[in-house]
């Protein structure tokens, strides 16, 4: 609709030239494909740039944060669940120790997916997200 | 008081609301919240209602944010994913403006607050599993179960799996909550030694200039951090929002 109108304008903006219409929208038709193609793929490699200079920004603090509150959820979680499989079933302390255990396996696990070394779960083929691992 | 680096995430009501022996206040963390919902919403309300063919500087900053959402959200999770695309778009606007408001001197940070960000991250979470359950039945179950383990391993494999999806919210918030956090007790900190130099005569004014620059340039690294801890919120939801669209393929 924004199309129509812009064009519009312009054939109205310049009346001696118009006597062709037609021709005209198909001239400014066919140039602002063209201008979205050379948008998109600018664009493309924009964001690329743009990526790269931010993970290159972040290394170190960033980096820091994101892998402990992985590594700290994953415990945090195991040990919850094991004081409350504790509390319903009567089973303290096993519970609370297995789960700790477990969630101590499960926040390596996180560590090692965020940072990239072991394959994201709903991620079997590689090349179909080549940029999940740099979040 | 003016030196706590602790002050500044304090809650004052400002309406004492109290329903059924349940406090309901309307705080400064819920005045905040309505204030960054009303600046991104009137943001790109009043930005794209002229709708240029050529876009004005503000416009092209909202087109720019759609863009930049849709191709996120479009390259984690395919075309399948666009019809999550006003949830992934909101909660990034919303943090992003929330972390920027706080910047601002004197205003309350609404993600500093870990309750926030975990009632976000939650509903992410709480996202995820209805529409994974809801479209994929019992299989979304096979997330859980990753291809190629030896049968033996399995019950310890999923028990693993289980704890780490779970922990997922936590992380997710509580990343965005430490990092908010962390950044405005060391602004202030540092803020806090220019006027506590500054009182030792003129060498400690002339050497309140070192953290009056460190406080400068902190600044800039909040705006950055500001816009990557939103940019880092939205990546993971998309993330996690393809685990419910297309789970253990």
């Amino acid at each position: 609709m924004t199309m129509k109108k812009g064009s519009d304008k312009t054939s109205k903006s310049e009346p001696e030239t118009s006597d062709k219409p037609d021709f005209r929208d198909d001239d400014l038709e066919r140039r602002r494909r063209q201008l979205d193609a050379e948008i998109a793929t600018r664009r493309r490699s924009g964001s690329e740039g743009e990526r790269g200079a931010k993970s290159g920004g972040t290394t170190g603090y960033g980096q820091a944060v994101k892998l402990s509150s992985e590594f700290i959820a994953g415990v945090a979680v195991g040990a919850g669940l094991g004081w409350a499989i504790d509390r319903w079933a009567g089973t303290s302390p096993w519970g609370l120790i297995v789960f700790l255990l477990l969630g101590f396996a499960a926040g390596v696990l996180n560590v090692m997916r965020s940072a990239g070394v072991v394959a994201q779960p709903g991620q079997k083929v590689p090349d179909k997200h080549p940029k999940g691992s740099d979040d | 008081m003016s030196n706590d680096p602790i002050h500044q995430f304090h809650i004052t009501k400002l309406i004492p609301i109290e329903i059924g022996g349940y406090d309901f206040s309307f705080t400064n963390s819920s005045a905040f919240m309505v204030a960054t919902i009303a600046v991104a919403g009137a943001f790109l309300f009043l930005t794209t209602s002229s709708r240029g063919l050529i876009p004005s500087r503000l416009q092209s900053i909202s087109e720019m944010s759609y863009e930049f959402v849709a191709s996120m959200l479009r390259d984690a999770a395919g075309s399948h994913g666009m019809k999550f695309f006003p949830f992934v778009f909101s909660l990034f606007m919303f943090v992003l403006v929330a972390n920027l408001l706080g910047l601002f001197p004197y205003f309350f940070t609404v993600t500093s607050q870990i309750i926030v960000t975990f009632a976000l991250a939650l509903l992410v979470i709480g996202t995820v599993i209805v529409y994974g359950f809801m479209k994929n039945g019992i299989g979304f179950l096979k997330l859980f179960v990753p291809s190629g383990v030896p049968g033996i391993l399995v019950p310890l494999v999923v028990l693993i799996e289980i704890i780490s999806f779970l922990s997922r919210p936590i992380s997710l918030s509580v990343r965005l909550f430490a990092n908010m956090l962390a950044g405005h007790i060391t602004l202030k900190v540092f803020a806090g030694f220019v006027a506590s130099l500054s009182a030792f005569g003129a060498i400690g004014v002339a050497g309140s200039i070192l953290p009056l620059a460190m406080t400068v340039a902190i600044t800039a690294l909040e705006v950055l951090v500001a816009f990557l801890q939103a940019y880092v919120f939205a990546v993971l939801t998309c993330m996690y929002l393809n685990d419910a669209l297309h789970p253990g393929h």
